[in-house]
């Protein structure tokens, strides 16, 4: 159900000059600024899609990641038509073998399980490799007993698996209730675009949800349903700041206000808080 | 492309022949000899028609099935609610917000057990399917199925969930009261509802509107009805595959192998209810029984699992959806 599958708006295939174009508003940027940026454009604030590595890159903290289940991929149940060979084509294109990544790592030395999901393959859609990933990071900070944090967007299930995929919603959603009973917290950060299955599932039951400014958020995406209803929609609604406006999200920040606001967070919420102990004299106290 | 349909309405009009032949064999004043001659000619028909029925139900394809599953004439829930329970109560409300009509909820008495149903309801006219919404719930109709399934659990009952629906509501006001959040907390609390889920679905089971309310211990479909992630019309024009022709949607029906036989061959559902020929909405009172015994039998079974047991083995049934490589 990947509307923006198709979209040609690559997010890493920018050339390797000095210079890059901001997608939104087409003014030139300085390449190193632009990664000083967080690849958020300084005229027009466009937040720029990241791909897994680049989001991992600016989260953990440097050389903290630890990826797992890296050789995980989808088969092909349904044997539907095109699919393997499209398979092969995002793998080869991003380097994944799934849209989700996940692994451990530290931020600002607290242990966090780390997923994203890269919108780059195949819109980010949900099949059951990445159903099956999202259970294990789950699982793997239940076991560790530390938070999990998750920075999800896309397309929503993936078509090609059919029902196979839709099954991953009830899957993802279980392991979520788990960890709720297991008492792990779990974070999410909704980025663009984050739509569909997903959204209906395991990434609306964050204890906190976090949302990327301007990022597209809705059950179904904005073109889809003005395709379909013949409606225009009203400017803005299915965005990161009309689902905080309505309450589903509970704040939508800047990149760059992104990181800080991930730490405290985490210093709240940690089952033993790892980091700066002095900070958070109640953690230990209240907790077990 | 479909057989069926066109097939379909030959089928009424034979069975509106063999009716008038009947009404002429009760008329009064009929001699004896045309009499044994009508019934003949009446068994005759019928012996026919059941034998074009099996063959065109034979050869049925993925687009006739979805056909089927959308026939307007097939029970919907509230159609099996009244044939299969001694007494039902509907409740209203989400406590929240307002009361979704797309969705019916309630108390219910099976076989003198008590029970707690939630299902999609569909309209046919055309006044009833817009109060309906055509089956499509709302962020109301999650939660009130929630509320109810939060009753089922405190009052020690199980639930039992009839699934029909192209998809949920998708439009501003959905969206504006968290249709996608209504959705994933029923996802999460039916994973860990602690008292047995019966899942029938009986007509469409259109993605994350239907698997709303479709998580559970054990999960039915209808001989002819579907379960599918996106409707295949909606798929053909998504998918470069087919095009992105709406038209060529059968095709993409055949792809996405949302029949129940298919569906179970993935594992997505545990059994198969089989339907009279023809379908349900040829025989719905013997459809409904067919349900019935069903959900008679797998409460049985499920009632007799400790609670522990119970949901261990739910777990273990969504956690090992698992059609995937590690190479």
């Amino acid at each position: 159900m990947s509307e923006r599958e198709n979209e040609s708006r690559p997010t890493d295939g920018v050339p390797a000059g000095l210079w890059a174009k901001c997608q939104k508003c087409g003014e030139m940027l300085y390449q190193r600024e632009l990664e000083e940026d967080l690849y958020v454009c300084r005229h027009c604030g466009y937040h720029r899609r990241l791909s897994a590595r680049e989001r991992i890159a600016i989260t953990a903290d440097s050389g903290s990641f630890h990826e797992r289940d890296r050789n995980l991929r989808s088969s092909d149940p349904l044997h539907f038509p095109g699919y393997p060979e499209k398979l092969a084509d995002y793998a080869g294109r991003t380097g994944l073998s799934d849209p989700l990544v996940w692994g451990e790592c530290t931020i600002e030395g607290m242990p966090a399980v780390l997923v994203v999901v890269d919108f780059n393959f195949q819109g980010g859609s949900m099949g059951a490799a990445l159903g099956e990933k999202f259970v294990r990071a789950a699982e793997h900070a239940a076991e560790q007993r530390c938070p999990l944090v998750a920075f999800l967007c896309s397309g929503g299930a993936r078509m090609q698996e059919g029902i196979v995929s839709l099954l991953q919603m009830a899957k993802t959603a279980a392991a979520v209730a788990r960890l709720r009973q297991a008492h792990i917290p779990y974070l999410t950060v909704g980025t663009d675009p984050l739509t569909a299955g997903v959204f209906a599932s395991f990434a609306s039951l964050g204890d906190v949800a976090i949302a990327e400014q301007g990022a597209i958020m809705g059950f179904a995406g904005p073109r889809v349903i003005e395709a379909a209803f013949k409606i225009k929609l009203p400017p803005g609604s299915h965005t990161a700041e009309f689902q905080h406006q309505h309450g589903m999200v509970d704040q939508v920040v800047t990149r760059r206000e992104l990181r800080p606001l991930l730490v405290r967070l985490l210093r709240l919420l940690s089952p033993r808080p790892s980091g700066d102990r002095t900070e958070v004299p109640l953690g230990e106290a209240t907790d077990e | 492309m479909s057989r069926w349909l066109p097939f379909d309405r030959q089928l009424r009009e034979v069975e509106a022949d063999i009716q008038k032949l009947e009404r002429l064999l009760t008329a009064s004043g009929i001699s004896d000899e045309r009499r044994v001659r009508l019934r003949e000619e009446v068994a005759a028909l019928r012996r026919r028609q059941e034998q074009v029925t099996r063959e065109v139900f034979e050869m049925l394809t993925a687009w006739d099935n979805v056909l089927l599953a959308r026939h307007v004439d097939r029970p919907y829930t509230l159609d099996y609610i009244g044939a299969i329970f001694d007494d039902f109560v509907e409740l209203h409300g989400d406590r929240r917000f307002g009361d979704d009509p797309a969705v019916v909820a309630g108390l219910a008495s099976l076989n003198g057990q008590r029970a707690a149903v939630i299902g999609h309801q569909k309209g046919r006219d055309v006044k009833e399917r817009q109060f309906r919404n055509f089956g499509s719930a709302r962020p109301e109709g999650y939660r009130k199925a929630a509320r109810v399934m939060r009753l089922a659990e405190k009052l020690q009952m199980p639930v039992i969930s009839f699934v029909d629906t192209p998809a949920a509501e998708s439009r501003l006001e959905a969206e504006e009261r968290g249709i996608a959040n209504a959705i994933a907390e029923n996802l999460e609390l039916m994973s860990v509802l602690q008292t047995p889920i019966v899942v029938v679905i009986i007509g469409e089971g259109g993605s994350g509107g239907a698997i709303g309310i479709a998580v559970g211990d054990h999960v039915m479909m209808l001989q002819h009805a579907i379960y599918s992630v996106i409707p295949p019309e909606s798929c053909a024009v998504i998918l470069e595959a087919f095009g992105r022709d709406p038209s060529r949607g059968p095709e993409a029906a055949e792809a996405l192998r949302l029949s129940a036989q298919q569906t179970l061959d993935l594992g997505a559902v545990d059994e198969i209810i089989p339907e009279p020929l023809g379908g349900a909405h040829k025989d719905p009172v013997a459809a409904a029984q067919s349900v019935k015994e069903a959900i008679t039998r797998a409460l049985q079974r499920l009632s007799a699992m400790p609670p522990e047991e119970l949901l261990t083995a739910r777990y273990r049934k969504l956690r090992g959806f698992d059609h995937f490589r590690e190479a």
